[in-house]
């Protein structure tokens, strides 16, 4: 109940999302979740780099690589955490309208990124670099296509919570889910940002 | 599948005709049974009992799977259980022990205790500790299926590529294990994630980290390596299904792939995940040790730096497991200092006991015993593992029984003394009953004995190059009456592990609740009734210092001094959504290791995101519990 007796008062240290014990609980322990999620990618990154010159004949990543297509989803999705940031802002500010704007745009700039994933791996494909074709092709997917996933799961996440916002408004027990969902779409730009820097400037220096 | 459902069907019509017919009311009849309400609690004392029953009964099934294998050995040439089969035994015995004997039951008494051991109503993600019980039994589960659907995992509980790929275990038996450790490790996962929550933010007034009892500081560590260690698992799981089930080559040289990727994946989480199980066994060690001598832990301090720089160390070690894989001179010395190095703390923690009892008034109960017993038998563990981090020795105990011997001192002496002397001491606090001290006696010598008779030879059945994991060996080089020796061992253990089960069974037969505070306890949960209610604590305590209880009977209270007026308490609904996901996995999982149906693990994965969706849009302010009612249940208490 406590959740709306704060609903049009905004909070006194301009942080909605930890204004309630449920709040601090859900936002540390989404830190620590993103700990997590750091040494899953860490793995996954190690196996690629070693595994990243078996390519076993088929195309290189040297050869593969469309460095342009990649600096502008890097841009797109980098954009994407930006708004993202905007949305919170508006968010503790109780901005309900301003909030779900800048969320949506966060939601399409992360589609505009999955296209451009997705239309590249139809282009690798279509070269021989298959899941399948070598240690190289497995080790690329795995990696690439698991921060994807992740993309695309934050897009679903997102989404859900607009249509939760737009029916309960901003209140103590929305601010940390939307809080900690933003956290999430920060983490998986910074991993892009490892992605487009090891894999694919370390994949076109050979 | 089909069979499957029939199953379902057929289950659901009986449960209806047992309980009084098919009719409208048995919808009600179902959520007032008592089955209903376990499935779907979110309260961490009853999360704890069906961890540590889950744990339990897993415990049983690896023991026997053990027994069988010690069968197999008892002579030369033996033709009990031989190859695959024993293959598949010494797999799911480790696999078993490991995943779903020790860590559930760390769990149970991670969630039976911690909260109240800093003074807390709850965990901090009821829910999320639900979901992560039924995640894991829907993990073990579905691997021990394994045994009657299609064989079992034959590749060792380490699973090394390339044995554990397509081409030399077909069938699906490392799929099992795949899946079935990714879906019980995503429970582990997110339960080691609740108690860092817990810990961090939910502690009583005045309990500062440096007052927290030690085995909250040791489950503290072990949840931060598990949120640490488990990534590298699900990794490691994930490649080698996309290896087995879609065709990848991340293991596979003919394609560019490396072996070594595995063990090194796997040892990053395997090294971390031994000292996950060791540390809250020293936790609970350190509390029994300080109680039943009546004395303050010595060196608190100390004992708190050391679980932490074991739990830091224990990352960095994990190449010992791999000093003959050739990775060269400076990468196994590096590791060697560095696994010799993990000796100090532990050898601190060691002392720290043993001046505890120093001078103590020491009472021998069980729960005392086994932590007196634990302190000899993990020493010797303890040194043969510092024999075995030195690389050029290591390549001539590598592989042998001397890795299993030293394994088990730590394992069984370590972690199942552990729970053991956690269990008796504990008892009262999770069931209000006591169990009963002369069997627990008989237990504890049995078990003793028996481990040491099992297990003292194995090392000179290693140090004579008998090699591990083969189902038998030559008569005539001198390892007949060792080994004879070795499986008479077994005997005693289980005797042992028969009289605490009859201990149980008895001690639910007895009227006689135990008191609140039956052994002279120093923390807090000897401060509330036995078994606690609901909320704990009717009202928070205040706490003023180390060993809070204690501070409060030599000042000459009786109980603490509450934080807080006595006020209405927020409790977390019941949920049956963590059953319902975790069925999800489970039938994701089946469908994926029955080649060829991946529509059902479709479908399972789809139940998975349905339930997401219902917890995620659903609203759940839980429900109070007013001061009156805590007034009436406190009187009923007293009186
Ligand atoms: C002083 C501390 C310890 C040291 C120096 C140590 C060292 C080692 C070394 C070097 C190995 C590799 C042996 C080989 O495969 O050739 C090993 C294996 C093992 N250790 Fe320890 N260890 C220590 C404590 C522990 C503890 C506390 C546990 C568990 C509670 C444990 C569990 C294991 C297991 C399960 C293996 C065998 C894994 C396998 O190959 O199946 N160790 N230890
Ligand atoms: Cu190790």
């Amino acid at each position: 109940m406590a959740a709306h007796t704060h609903e049009n008062t905004a909070p006194q240290n301009g942080h909605l999302e930890t204004a309630s014990l449920d709040g601090k609980n859900k936002v540390l322990g989404f830190w620590l979740f993103l700990g997590a999620e750091t040494v899953l990618f860490a793995c996954l990154f190690g196996t690629y780099l070693a595994l990243r010159n078996q390519t076993m004949g088929g195309p290189t990543g040297e050869h593969l690589f469309d460095l342009k297509l990649v600096a502008l989803a890097t841009a797109i999705l980098l954009t994407s955490s930006l708004t993202s940031v905007l949305a919170m802002h508006a968010m503790n500010q109780l901005k309900l309208k301003t909030m779900q704007f800048w969320l949506g745009v966060t939601v399409l700039l992360g589609l505009g990124f999955l296209v451009l994933e997705i239309y590249e791996f139809i282009h690798y494909v279509h070269e021989g670099h298959t899941f399948m074709s070598s240690a190289f092709g497995s080790s690329f997917y795995a990696l690439v296509g698991t921060h994807g996933a992740h993309v695309t799961f934050g897009i679903v996440w997102i989404s859900t919570l607009m249509l939760q916002a737009a029916k309960r408004g901003i209140t103590t027990e929305m601010a940390p889910k939307l809080f900690v969902s933003s956290l999430y779409w920060h983490f998986i730009d910074v991993v892009w940002v490892f992605i487009f820097t090891l894999v694919y400037l370390l994949g076109k220096v050979g | 599948m089909g069979t499957l459902i029939v199953l379902l069907v057929l289950a659901l019509f009986l449960t209806a005709i047992f309980t009084g017919g098919y009719n409208k009311d048995f919808l009600d009849r179902v959520k007032t049974s008592k089955v209903w309400d376990w499935l779907t609690t979110v309260d961490h004392k009853k999360i704890a009992i069906l961890y540590f029953m889950s744990g339990f009964f897993f415990f049983i099934v690896g023991g026997i799977e053990a027994l069988f294998m010690r069968l197999q050995l008892i002579v030369p040439h033996n033709d009990l259980f031989v190859g695959d089969t024993f293959n598949e035994l010494l797999t799911m015995h480790g696999t078993t022990m490991i995943f779903l004997a020790a860590m559930p039951m760390i769990f149970g008494l991670m969630n039976a205790i911690v909260p109240l051991q800093i003074g807390a109503r709850d965990v901090a993600f009821p829910f999320v500790n639900a979901l992560g019980f039924w995640l894991f039994f829907a993990g073990g589960l579905l691997l021990n299926l394994s045994w009657i659907f299609g064989g079992a995992p034959d590749a060792g509980w380490t699973s090394y590529t390339s044995l554990a790929l397509n081409e030399y275990s077909p069938g699906p038996g490392i799929d099992y294990y795949v899946l079935g450790l990714q879906i019980s490790g995503i429970g582990t996962l997110i339960g080691g994630l609740n108690f860092l929550v817990t810990i961090i933010n939910l502690r009583a007034p005045g309990m500062t980290y440096l007052r927290m009892p030690l085995f909250t500081w040791t489950s503290f560590v072990t949840s931060a390596l598990i949120l640490f260690a488990f990534p590298a698992l699900t990794v490691a799981l994930l490649l080698l299904m996309f290896d087995r089930l879609f065709g990848a080559n991340f293991f596979d040289y003919t394609m560019g792939g490396s072996t070594v990727i595995w063990q090194h994946l796997f040892w990053i989480f395997g090294h971390p995940e031994v000292y996950i199980v060791i540390l809250p066994a020293f936790g609970v060690m350190s509390e029994v040790i300080s109680t039943f001598s009546k004395k303050r832990l010595f060196g608190y301090t100390s004992m708190v730096f050391a679980t932490v720089l074991i739990g830091f160390l224990g990352f960095m070690v994990w190449v010992h497991h791999m000093f003959t894989v050739g990775l060269g001179p400076v990468s196994n010395s590096l590791f060697a200092v560095a696994t010799m190095a993990i000796a100090v703390p532990t050898g601190i923690k060691v002392f720290n006991w043993l001046f505890t009892m120093w001078g103590g008034e020491i009472r021998f109960t069980t729960a005392m015993l086994f932590a007196v017993g634990f302190i000899p038998t993990f020493v010797m563990g303890g040194m043969t593992g510092v024999m075995l981090a030195l690389p050029p020795a290591d390549y001539q105990y590598q592989d042998s029984y001397f890795v299993v011997a030293h394994f088990h001192y730590v394992l069984v002496g370590g972690t199942v003394f552990g729970m053991f002397a956690g269990a008796y001491y504990w008892w009262p606090k999770m069931f209000g009953k006591l169990l009963d001290e002369k069997l627990g006696k008989f237990h504890f010598w049995t078990f003793l004995i028996g481990f040491h008779l099992t297990f003292f030879p194995q090392h000179f059945l290693g140090l004579f190059g008998m090699p591990r994991r083969v189902f038998t060996y030559q008569s005539g080089v001198g390892l007949e009456t060792i080994n004879l020796i070795s499986t008479i061992g077994v005997f005693g253990m289980t005797i042992g592990t028969l009289a605490f089960i009859y201990n149980i069974y008895k001690t639910f037969k007895v009227e006689a609740q135990a008191p609140a505070d039956p052994w002279n306890g120093r923390t807090l949960e000897w401060a509330i009734p036995s078994p606690p209610p609901e909320y704990n604590f009717a009202q928070l305590p205040r706490v003023r210092g180390l060993d809070p209880f204690w501070l409060e009977k030599q000042a000459g209270n009786k109980g603490m001094t509450p934080a807080e007026p006595l006020g209405s308490i927020h409790m977390p609904s019941p949920s049956y959504l963590p059953v319902l996901m975790s069925l999800g996995f489970f039938i994701a999982g089946f469908g994926f290791i029955a080649r060829g149906n991946y529509a059902v693990g479709i479908l399972g994965l789809i139940v998975v995101v349905i339930t997401m969706f219902m917890r995620s849009f659903e609203q759940d302010h839980g429900y109070h519990i007013e001061p009156e009612e805590i007034e009436d249940a406190n009187k009923g208490v007293q009186a």
